[in-house]
């Protein structure tokens, strides 16, 4: 028998999620059940179709959206360039995309890839939260087809104010909602929006696309002849009842679950702030996702801290320049104007205790000032 | 680009990683005088964030970027308090 491969030490929900209970049974059930072509009429077709329905019928109403808005893709990084480019492709004002600094990259590499854009004239504030006032100036341009902005920062939690933008007549609104689905509800005013079922406990390889029932929208891809217009390729049809499966639990059990969220992560960013030197904790300390948290330690190299606290049992994600292939930093932190290395990004999984980041915060200053000492600081 | 500024000490940390020119910047801010610039040349793309932040978080005053002799991007800092690393 070996170790389990996690434990409370994983703090690192944001990049994913372990299977929620309330899904491996589903999943379990579907892979006999729902093995089969939904498009066949025979029996074993019609069942796997009833499954696609039900996922597709549960998850409109945990997002409280029409089961045909609803898409199942094979990623969330799917649904952000199908979603996204969609309404490109409908536009008939222009391919260009304003977009935030601090979009992730799924939207940074769909607009390089198929449209054009640039997000120099949409300012965000030290605490990453994107100026809207700028963001609807820009969007007044020509030839602007769609608007890019997130629901919920990704790497520092931040929430975006999506729904109080007013963009002019006729452009549509793309929400890449990957960091919040299922955790937060869905703000108003997008005609697309992408969500990922990895991050909320969902099995990996199952996307949601949402796109709204009198959006212009077409499809940027090559089509296909499944039961869903926007979608290609053979469904994953027991991968996505998991995915809503576990999209229900989270809406049903959120409330509690982020509340006591939202208080671990303050004890993290008090005692962060408070017990290491030279720290800093970024992202907007009240209006953010509930469950995650970003700080940055000066002179400390990003990989020898994941490693360090690897060591110690700790799973936590750093977007350092120091730990990335490319060696460039994080475009998040770079247009917010904070520390780029050093960091650590620490995400709860829905059953972190206050034990569990006590223990953290007490491993924490012990490690910092170790690899400090290394360079004689 | 060329130097724009007239520094009291130009560190060269050309060739090294992130977070190396920031590491460096702290040990020799204590080698100027209060009211002197030091510059950091790098061509660690971090560094025209993370000198800039270094500065706010260790309450120095960043002066802006400019380039070295050979073009190499330089980040200039004035010493305005003993505080160091």
């Amino acid at each position: 028998m070996t170790a389990a491969s996690t434990g409370p030490g994983d703090l690192d929900s944001a990049s994913s999620a372990p299977l929620h209970p309330a899904a491996r049974e589903v999943l379990l059930a579907a892979l006999d059940r729902g093995y089969a072509d939904p498009r066949r009429l025979h029996r074993a077709g019609r069942e796997a179709r009833l499954l696609l329905d039900n996922a597709r019928e549960a998850t409109a109403d945990a997002l409280g959206v029409r089961p045909d808005e609803v898409t199942f893709t094979p990623s969330g990084t799917h649904a952000v360039h199908l979603g996204l480019l969609g309404l490109v492709r409908g536009s008939r004002r222009g391919t260009r995309v304003v977009h935030s600094p601090v979009e992730h990259s799924a939207v940074r590499h769909a607009v390089a890839w198929g449209a054009e854009g640039d997000d120099r004239a949409v300012h965000v504030d030290r605490q990453g939260r994107v100026d809207g006032g700028s963001l609807v100036e820009d969007a007044c341009s020509p030839h602007v087809g769609v608007v890019a902005l997130q629901t919920a920062n990704h790497e520092v939690a931040t929430l975006q104010p999506v729904g109080e933008l007013e963009l002019p007549n006729d452009v549509p609104l793309f929400t890449d909602a990957c960091a919040s689905m299922g955790r937060l509800p869905l703000p108003d005013g997008w005609a697309a929006a992408a969500g990922s079922a990895h991050k909320w406990g969902g099995p990996a390889g199952v996307g949601v696309l949402l796109v709204r029932k009198r959006a212009r929208w077409r499809n940027p891809f090559p089509g296909d002849d499944r039961v869903d217009e926007r979608s290609t390729g053979f469904e994953n049809v027991p991968a996505v009842l998991a995915a809503a499966a576990s999209l229900q639990a989270v809406v049903a059990e959120r409330d509690e679950v982020n509340a006591r969220q939202h208080e671990l992560v303050d004890v993290v960013r008090r005692r962060v702030a408070a017990e290491v030197p030279d720290v800093e904790v970024v992202g907007d300390p009240e209006h953010r996702l509930p469950h995650l948290v970003r700080f940055s330690c000066l002179y400390v190299d990003g990989e020898a801290l994941v490693t360090e606290l690897d060591r110690l049992g700790f799973g936590i994600a750093s977007g350092s320049a120091c730990t990335a292939s490319t060696l460039t930093p994080s475009h998040v932190l770079e247009a917010m104007g904070v520390l780029t290395h050093g960091n650590v990004r620490l995400s709860l999984q829905r059953g972190t205790t206050r034990a569990d980041v006590d223990a953290f915060c007490d491993a924490l200053p012990g490690v910092v000032a170790e690899i400090r000492s290394r360079v004689g600081l | 680009m060329s130097p724009a500024h007239e520094v009291a000490l130009e560190l060269d940390c050309r060739d090294l990683p992130c977070p190396m020119p920031v590491i460096e910047l702290a040990r020799h801010l204590a080698d100027v005088e209060v009211g002197e610039l030091l510059a950091v040349v790098a061509h660690d793309p971090a560094a025209a964030v993370d000198v800039p932040a270094w500065c706010r978080m260790k309450r120095q005053e960043y002066v802006g970027a400019d380039a070295a002799d050979d073009g190499a991007p330089r980040y200039v800092v004035r010493r305005v308090r003993v505080g160091s690393s």
